[in-house]
């Protein structure tokens, strides 16, 4: 089982001579609560340096902002009225109807999404339908208004750009099918930010962390400044069997991890849940191999457009018109070469 | 929670100060129930809810009365389970008068001494009541331990048709006969529609086959009736029988790690261990009378034992020097002259009556209510001693303080020594957690405590060592209770005494016989004759065998869904409280989905998921015996087995002192008169009069005063910062998730005051002012309520001013006054009547000026506002209240208002 290009560029494709199962997270931003446990959590371990100015950044709880070379997760919190909750609810029904990309091929023996079926992923509820315990199905008042709140991410994609445009080789792809930089090789050229779709990877500068107070002052020494940082899916934990920083300490079992197969099955399950309810602004992102990067390795179940939570809606990999770019490029040299050719033979006239 | 079919938040937001509790209301919801936010805010609880009800903060017991009117007055109430286990059928004393009598005052109250005589509020017995058995003090709350005051075992009165006038049943219908849903739409800006579904929610969810839960936190206590409105709750859930069963229940969600367990063992100045009293001068010289004023032993349920649980306690803090013959040492004990609560002790040490202070993870002078008070209050000590991981601003108040900088105080006046001691935090020592569901969770040291910090346990045993070294052949009898202390805590090498000795102590075990030595496994083995001790009799079992039962971690996937071997609950390691309530009169499962405890009759005893929560071989249809007391004298139906009748309370004839039933009464702050009798607040509050103090303004629609503070705020905290921010504010990965102080207003609002989004606002109080930046935002909405729009502006307070943290800004408490729940001794911090305007404040000697200002123009000083009684004569009446011929007040009440 895989996405088209799976084996291309991650796990036993890249190199490894063995098959670990591609590992990634399911963010089910239904579910989050904003505590923005999984932003200290990945810090704490990964001894990531404070951001920031210390000012209210003046985006509702957000003061995070985006994810950069010393934050790896980052929450995001939007708030919507009726209007924008309505069309949301509009094109997730929309994108059932059009038989959900990213869904169908892998789950074809299950009922399709809105068909009155439950799919596998209500078999966590006690007792069968018709018993008190059911859920209730009929479709949820569209609320006057909502707090959308999501824990974003390095999507550790299948075809990632940083690691296709790194010029060093400091970008590699593990045995885990995740992306990882190493910082010993890294020289700080920034190939790689142009280079990511999603605006994740970034080169971290010479910041400095100080903690006040009678304790001493602690002063931390900040690993890898002015090479190129981002989230690495905790692989020194995954090394050791152990579950990332983020998705452990997640109270809500909102950021779930384990291998990305089951990840995109349990996401999908829980879209068909979702809309089974009537909460139709249910929808994958990052699950489909057909997209521009080939499918990421941590998929997120959204509740509206991804361009609402600041994510590119066709991320497409630099890379991707590589050839038909040299294409062009060879046509465009051919034709130098000619009009040069041709213009000596003319001068020897 | 996960077994909830409806989960009613209500009085808390859950989600982002209890993240790790809201886990299992995420899973209740994944289960398929309904949740439910009834908030002045939209939270990140509420993004998580199905439904938000906002609500006018301080109006929730006319919201939950209306519940209780509404399933009352539909018969929706669950007529088995009430009859069963409540006191619905019990017979009132003929004396007792309503508020809807009394217009807003129960029968009993004095305004000499602004407390009520609870004697009319008895439950009517054959004989008239003995007033020699009168206990004196059941107006105050301080002398009562968690069963409230004993009621004496005589037959009371019942009357199982429920018609009865003068029965519980009808005399709820009575009083909460006006809160209605025009009522809950005039007062707390509910629209009838939101009632209907609210109401509708409960009901559905309610009965045999399904159960709601209530969760609050400060959100209900800290108001001047804050206890009434957690009882609204709970007489809600003994209606609809949600109470001892499975998803049920009224949760408390504590707001520390280990709240829960500074109660049950606890820091509170009227409490010893397991909720017995403390004993009070006067009344309880001698040892009969305090066990007396407990529980006597003929009245029913387990604090008929109350001289078992004080006598071990006593054995175990004072080993052998406890004996027979010195009643175990009674009089070592120190004894309560009145209540001295954080609030009573400050106001001591502004007189100049405290000369020392320890403060132990407490930040005062930025997490308690009127900062500069509790500044100024620091400045009379003579020495004072901050334990804690970083330098708060409760130690540094005298250098950098807001009073330094605007020069009230002057850092080479103030004579006040301040001693700071480092403190290990959770991951630096073991010990032991009591979380909201009452687990004892044990937890190791992870990493040894930097530098000098040393745990609380390594600093209390070295303080009282180095104490009784100093006192050593002491001949004064005032030094024999320090010297005789059971003080042996095996020390280990780093100086570190054992936690797990303190634990066995806490346990219990055998001081003599064969079993010298052992633990104790239950506190059905403590003895009242010497030959056993315990230190907290709740505990008992925590160490049961010799064993850390706190500590086990077999985790939940290898075990039922009542996990009874992770970690260890008190009692017993009981899961649910009143468990034998899950059952119905006979004994038998009200439904198979709510299964839990049951009788088995082939066995004779009770079983099920849980420990029963009930004398394990008592038959359902056990009669009791009429003459013995305790558990004996329980039937076989009396589920609530604590109380003295062995019922749920719907009425409370005792424990409570400002009234049976809760009332609605307006935050005193409140702008809005109280709609529904002419008393405007809680009489029974507690206020302190001082030059220093605005304790009481009284802006209650009197005067100018409601257009000079036209707004009222809320404060709370937020996800990112921990209370008054030592554990936050100085940790770089938190402060920079949350750096600046904001405050939440509605669009509405910021385009009548003119505040841009991010900018600055300065909010004014009646006693001080602060700046803010300010978030705009839809999440508060505007209520109309009685025909004008209540604007409410939302405060965190994790900020202060100093040096040391991470991130600083204005402290929010700074603003809030002295005015407490009776029974609690609680501040009010969640309704607080205030200005806002756009721009920074200004600074120095120029803040007075401005809140100087503002005081003049309303027309207050320290005397208004703060008459307890304001009923006018029967002419001048403003509600008209449908009841009998009211009483006139006992005394003129305009005297009291020219005072």
């Amino acid at each position: 089982m895989g996405l088209p290009s799976e084996h291309e560029d991650t796990g036993a494709g890249a190199g490894w001579g063995h098959s670990h199962e591609r590992k990634g997270f399911f963010t089910d931003t239904s579910i989050c609560i904003g505590c923005k446990a999984c932003e200290v959590a990945c810090k704490e371990w990964n001894r990531n340096p404070q951001d920031g100015d210390l000012e209210i950044l003046g985006s509702s709880y957000d003061n995070t902002g985006s994810l950069g070379a010393n934050t790896w997760r980052h929450v995001a919190f939007i708030e919507q009225d009726q209007e924008r909750i309505e069309q949301a609810r509009e094109s997730g029904r929309r994108l059932v109807g059009l038989g959900m990309p990213g869904i169908g091929p892998r789950s074809g023996a299950d009922a399709p999404a809105g068909a009155g079926g439950c799919g596998s992923g209500c078999g966590s509820r006690p007792g069968a339908d018709g018993e008190p315990g059911a859920a209730d199905r009929t479709p949820p008042d569209t609320p006057e208004f909502r707090w959308l709140m999501s824990s974003d991410v390095c999507k550790h994609c299948t075809r990632a750009g940083c690691l296709d445009v790194c010029p060093t080789g400091a970008l590699m792809r593990t045995e885990f099918g995740t992306v990882v930089v190493q910082s010993d090789i890294c020289n700080g050229c920034g190939t790689c930010v142009g280079g990511c779709p999603f605006g994740v990877i970034e080169r971290r500068d010479d910041g400095t962390i100080s903690a006040k107070g009678d304790r001493g002052r602690v002063e931390q020494d900040v690993p890898h400044h002015g090479t190129a940082n981002k989230c690495t899916l905790c692989y020194d934990r995954l090394v050791d069997g152990q579950t990332p920083a983020c998705a452990q300490t997640c109270p809500t079992t909102s950021i779930r991890f384990g291998d990305r197969a089951d990840m995109v099955d349990e996401a999908a399950s829980r879209v068909r849940q979702l809309h089974d309810r009537g909460m139709t602004e249910a929808r994958l992102y990052g699950a489909n191999g057909n997209d521009g990067v080939g499918g990421t390795g941590s998929v997120f179940l959204l509740l509206d457009e991804p361009e609402v939570y600041g994510l590119p809606p066709d991320p497409q990999v630099p890379t991707a018109q590589l050839p038909a770019m040299f294409r062009t490029a060879g046509i465009a040299a051919a034709g130098m070469i000619a009009a040069t050719a041709l213009a000596f033979l003319g001068g020897r006239r | 929670m996960a077994n909830a079919d409806c989960i009613i938040v209500q009085g808390s937001n859950m989600a982002e100060a209890h993240p790790v509790g809201f886990q299992w209301v995420m899973e209740a919801k994944a289960r398929g129930a309904r949740i439910i936010h009834v908030d002045p805010r939209f939270t990140r609880t509420t993004a998580n809810a199905d439904k938000h009800v906002p609500i006018r903060a301080g109006s929730d017991v006319v919201l939950l009365g209306a519940l209780i009117n509404h399933v009352l007055t539909e018969e929706l109430w669950f007529r088995e389970y009430v009859q069963a286990f409540t006191n619905a059928s019990t017979i009132i004393d003929e004396r007792y008068q309503d508020p809807e009598d009394l217009d807003g005052l129960f029968s009993g109250f004095d305004p000499e001494t602004g407390r009520y005589d609870p004697a009319s509020w008895a439950y009517r017995t054959a004989q008239p009541a003995d007033p020699s058995h009168a206990h004196d003090d059941a107006s105050r709350g301080e002398t009562a331990g968690a069963g409230g005051p004993p009621l004496e075992r005589e037959p009371v009165q019942r009357d199982e048709t429920l018609q009865d006038p003068r029965c519980v049943l009808q005399i709820l219908r009575r009083h909460y006969a006006r809160y209605t849903p025009e009522m809950v739409e005039e007062a707390c800006g509910i629209s009838r529609e939101d009632f209907a579904y609210l109401a509708r929610s409960i009901v559905e969810n309610s009965g045999r086959e399904r159960t709601t839960c209530f969760a609050y936190a400060v959100g209900w206590t800290q108001h001047t009736g804050g206890a009434q409105f957690i009882r609204a709750a709970a007489i809600l859930q003994l209606l609809m029988g949600n109470m001892g069963r499975p998803g049920g229940g009224v949760m408390a969600l504590r707001g520390h790690a280990t709240i829960q367990g500074s109660t049950d063992i606890p820091t509170l100045f009227n409490l010893l261990p397991g909720y017995l009293p403390m004993p009070m001068a006067g009344t309880h010289d001698r040892f009969e009378d305090y066990v007396e004023s407990i529980g006597t032993k003929t009245q029913k349920g387990f604090w008929a034992d109350a001289e078992t649980y004080a006598v071990n306690l006593l054995k175990a803090w004072w080993g052998d020097a406890a004996t027979p013959e010195n009643d175990w040492a009674f009089d070592y004990l120190p004894r309560l002259t009145g209540a001295h609560g954080t609030y009573q002790t400050m106001m001591a040490m502004l007189e100049g009556k405290v000369d020392g202070f320890f403060l132990l993870g407490q930040n005062p002078a930025v997490g308690s209510a009127d900062g500069r008070l509790q500044r100024l209050a620091m400045s009379h000590l003579k020495w004072m001693v901050v334990r804690d991981f970083s330098m708060i601003e409760s130690a540094t108040w005298w250098k950098e303080g807001p009073e330094i900088e605007s020069g009230e105080l002057r850092t080479e006046d103030i004579g006040t020594e301040v001693f700071f001691l480092p403190a290990a935090n959770h991951t630096e020592k073991a010990g032991s957690f009591t979380q909201t569901q009452r687990l004892v969770q044990w937890r190791h040291q992870a990493v040894p405590p930097p530098g000098d910090a040393v745990s609380e346990l390594q600093f209390l045993v070295e303080l009282g060592n180095r104490i009784r070294e100093r006192l050593a052949g002491s001949t004064d009898p005032r030094d024999r209770p320090l010297l005789d202390l059971t003080w042996d805590y095996p020390i280990d090498e780093h100086g570190e005494p054992d936690p797990e000795s303190v634990l066995r102590e806490i346990n219990g075990f055998h001081v003599s016989g064969p079993d010298a030595g052992r633990p104790l496994s239950s506190f059905a083995q403590m003895r009242p004759d010497g030959s056993t001790a315990g230190g907290c009799w709740i505990y008992a079992g925590v160490y049961a065998d010799g064993v850390n039962q706190a500590a086990r971690r077999r985790p939940g996937q290898e075990q039922d869904e009542t996990a009874a071997e992770w970690a260890w609950a008190w009692p017993a390691n009981r899961r649910i409280l009143y468990n034998r309530a899950s059952a119905d009169a006979d004994g038998r499962p009200w439904s198979e989905r709510k299964k839990y405890v049951w009788w088995d009759a082939e066995q004779g005893r009770w079983t099920g998921r849980d420990v029963p929560d009930f004398p394990v071989t008592k038959e359902p249809h056990d009669e009791g015996d009429p003459e013995a007391g305790g558990a004996a004298g329980l039937s076989g139906s009396d589920a609530f087995i604590m109380q003295s009748d062995g019922r749920g309370w719907l009425f409370a004839p005792s424990g409570l002192v400002d009234g049976p039933l809760p009332t609605h009464y307006e935050p005193v702050e409140s702008s809005i008169p109280n709609p529904l009798y002419d008393q405007q607040a809680n009489p029974t509050r507690v206020s302190f009069r001082s030059d220093l103090a605005m304790n009481a303004p009284g802006v209650d629609g009197l005067g100018g005063a409601a257009e000079v503070y036209p707004y009222v705020f809320t404060t709370y905290r937020v996800t990112e910062h921990h209370t008054a921010g030592g554990m936050s504010r100085f940790l770089p990965y938190l402060s920079e998730l949350q750096p600046e102080l904001f405050c939440e207003v509605s669009p509405e609002l910021a385009e009548i005051v003119g505040l841009e989004p991010y900018g600055w606002a300065t909010i004014v109080s009646p006693r001080s002012a602060i700046e803010a930046r300010v978030l705009v935002t839809r999440r508060m909405r505007p209520l109309p309520i009685a025909g004008r729009t209540v604007h409410q502006i939302g405060l965190p307070y994790h900020w202060a001013r100093g040096s040391e943290a991470v991130v600083e800004g204005d402290s929010v408490n700074d603003l809030i006054g002295l005015n407490l729940d009776a029974n609690t001794q609680i501040q009010n911090s969640k309704v607080t009547a205030c200005a806002i305007r756009p721009g920074r404040r200004p600074r120095g000697p120029a803040l007075a000026e401005l809140v100087a200002e503002h005081q003049r123009r309303a027309g207050i000083d320290a005397d208004t506002g703060d008459e307890k009684v304001t009923i006018p004569p029967p002419a001048q009446r403003r509600v008209h209240v449908p009841g009998e011929a009211p009483a006139p007040p006992t005394e003129d009440p305009t005297e009291e208002e020219d005072r």
